[in-house]
């Protein structure tokens, strides 16, 4: 009988110092002699971590009253259109947002700079009422001086995620960089055996409420994250072969830091919001131990050509492969290159290990657990009356 | 013997002189022509190559600069912002001649400015446009 491990006698473990934590790399290169019962025996927690751009993050932020008070009606803040349908003085800033004008500054720099202390233009209109009589305000804020500036993310670290060529003959632009073309090189984004949802494929110990490194601080899991996908099919080690599930996550950005935190614009593509996440995954049994000890080629993923409609799959491949500097696409050796950082992703969850060994972060269990057997609908267009 | 890479730009006022005769006759140096550009009102940019004894290379550049074409080293127009970097990989997808590498170790970006041909690719496909290169 292998052994079974409660949160509780992990978390007394971790306060005493007595804890075993390892990040999934060390793990995954010590299950090439342990068993997972032995794992299990002698590791209690596993640390993982992603450093990649997540578009679908933003921030909630309230302003505070002015004195005469406005029901901000519509708002900029940089010149970037902020969320206008929250009450007189809350607003919500996606990463993505921007002045159509100014397409490299968005949203996500917004978030930055109010993340690095430099002040911002808030400008907002309404049209006045007899409550919040003010009609127009203009003025510089910061960090110290908003309320809250809380980190949403609806849809971030997604498990396991597509390789992306492009098989036309002109170059394209895109959320996963720029793709030559003919083929001439292949991009891919997860952290592989690091990343936090493919080291808890089943999501035992990865649910809602689960407190997780968010930004340089600590968050929480607070939801499936949207387009949360149980159905893709999956591999002989129980990876989905292509992006699967996500995490919605939540933390409170006054606490972060710049370190994890990086606006980015892509190329005629746009902004986007690079978001450090690390989650620690509790050795509750023999079976968490096997999953942690996944390691790179085991891990598969599709790629997909991103020039053709529909970006039909052309093949699968490993992360080892990935990580070699060349695949293989129908015989024709593909150069490849990231473009998520796993240099940051090592940073995060090493950090993460020092927190636990210090005793100063907790293991939770899920308040609750993810939905089971989950798909994706497309958007079915149907005619619309016109009257 | 010595390889070394130099961005030539030539005002309108250089002249015709056969420079590249000169360099290779008179100071013994290889040049291969990496990337040319040239611009109305009889302006243009090289990028060069120089193989040789690195005295002659030195004097050769003196050479040049005396024509009153604009001669500098490469590096010095390769401006890269690197305490900013994130080591995320995206300027590696687009560098052929392979001055932009990851570090198969450390996953941290590796950056050999001597094997740059300045396509520029990289300076769009860094998301956080860390990259300049004064090139015309
Ligand atoms: S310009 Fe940039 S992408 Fe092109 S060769 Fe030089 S470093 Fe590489
Ligand atoms: S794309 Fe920019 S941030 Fe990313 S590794 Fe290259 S230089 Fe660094």
């Amino acid at each position: 009988m292998s052994k079974i491990k409660t949160y509780e006698e992990i978390n007394r473990k971790l306060k005493s110092g007595e804890a075993v934590v390892l990040t999934a790399e060390e793990v995954a290169k010590m299950a090439k002699e342990a068993t997972p019962e032995e794992i299990a025996e002698k590791v209690d927690v596993v640390t993982t971590a992603t450093f990649g751009a997540m578009c679908s993050s933003g921030a909630i932020i309230n302003f505070g009253h002015a004195s005469p008070p406005i029901r901000m009606e519509k708002i900029r803040l940089n010149g970037v259109p902020c969320y206008e349908g929250l009450a007189a003085v809350d607003s919500y800033i996606g990463a993505t947002a921007c002045d159509p004008d100014n397409p490299s500054y968005g949203g996500a720099h917004v978030i930055q700079d109010l993340l690095e202390g430099k002040d911002v233009v808030l400008e907002a209109w309404a049209k006045g009422t007899d409550c919040y009589p003010r009609k127009h305000i203009k003025t510089k804020i910061n960090i110290e001086t908003i309320n809250e500036f809380v980190l949403f993310n609806p849809r971030n670290a997604y498990q396991n995620y597509n390789v992306a060529v492009n098989t036309t003959k002109r170059m394209i632009h895109t959320y996963m960089g720029t793709l030559l073309p003919n083929m001439r090189n292949a991009t891919y984004s997860t952290s592989g055996e690091l990343s936090p949802l493919l080291n808890d494929p089943e999501f035992r110990t990865i649910g809602i409420g689960t407190r997780i490194f968010l930004g340089g601080a600590q968050g929480f899991v607070v939801w499936p994250g949207t387009q949360f996908n149980t159905s893709k099919p999956k591999n002989e080690f129980g990876i989905p072969v292509s992006n699967a599930a996500t995490i919605a996550v939540m933390g409170n950005l006054k606490e972060m830091s710049p370190d994890y935190i990086q606006a980015a614009y892509f190329e005629k593509y746009g902004v986007s919001l690079f978001v450090g996440i690390g989650i620690p995954i509790p050795i509750l049994d023999a079976d968490m131990a096997k999953r942690v000890s996944i390691n790179n080629s085991q891990i598969e993923t599709s790629v997909l050509d991103y020039g053709s409609p529909g970006t039909p799959k052309l093949g699968q491949v490993t992360y080892e492969e990935l990580r070699s500097g060349f695949i293989k696409i129908d015989g024709k050796k593909v150069r490849t290159a990231p473009v998520s950082s796993l240099a940051k992703a090592r940073k995060i969850a090493d950090e993460l290990k020092d927190w636990l060994l210090k005793g100063e972060f907790e293991v939770t269990k899920p308040i609750q657990i993810f939905p089971k057997n989950t798909a994706l609908k497309g958007l079915k267009e149907t005619e619309v009356d016109n009257d | 013997m010595i390889k070394k890479r130099y961005i030539l730009n030539f005002p309108p006022d250089s002249g015709d002189k056969p420079f590249s005769y000169h360099l290779v006759k008179d100071y013994d140096i290889r040049i291969n022509i990496l990337k040319a550009e040239v611009y109305p009102g009889k302006r243009g940019s090289l990028l060069l190559e120089l193989q040789g004894k690195k005295e002659n290379i030195e004097n050769g550049v003196e050479y040049l600069r005396k024509q009153n074409i604009v001669c500098e080293s490469l590096d010095k127009r390769i401006h890269f912002n690197e305490e900013k970097c994130i080591d995320c990989g995206n300027c590696t997808a687009v560098c052929f001649a392979g001055a932009l590498t990851m570090n198969h170790e450390t996953w941290k970006l590796e950056f050999d400015k001597s094997q740059c041909v300045v396509c520029e690719l990289c300076i769009p496909a860094c998301p956080l446009h860390l990259f300049e290169i004064d090139f015309r």
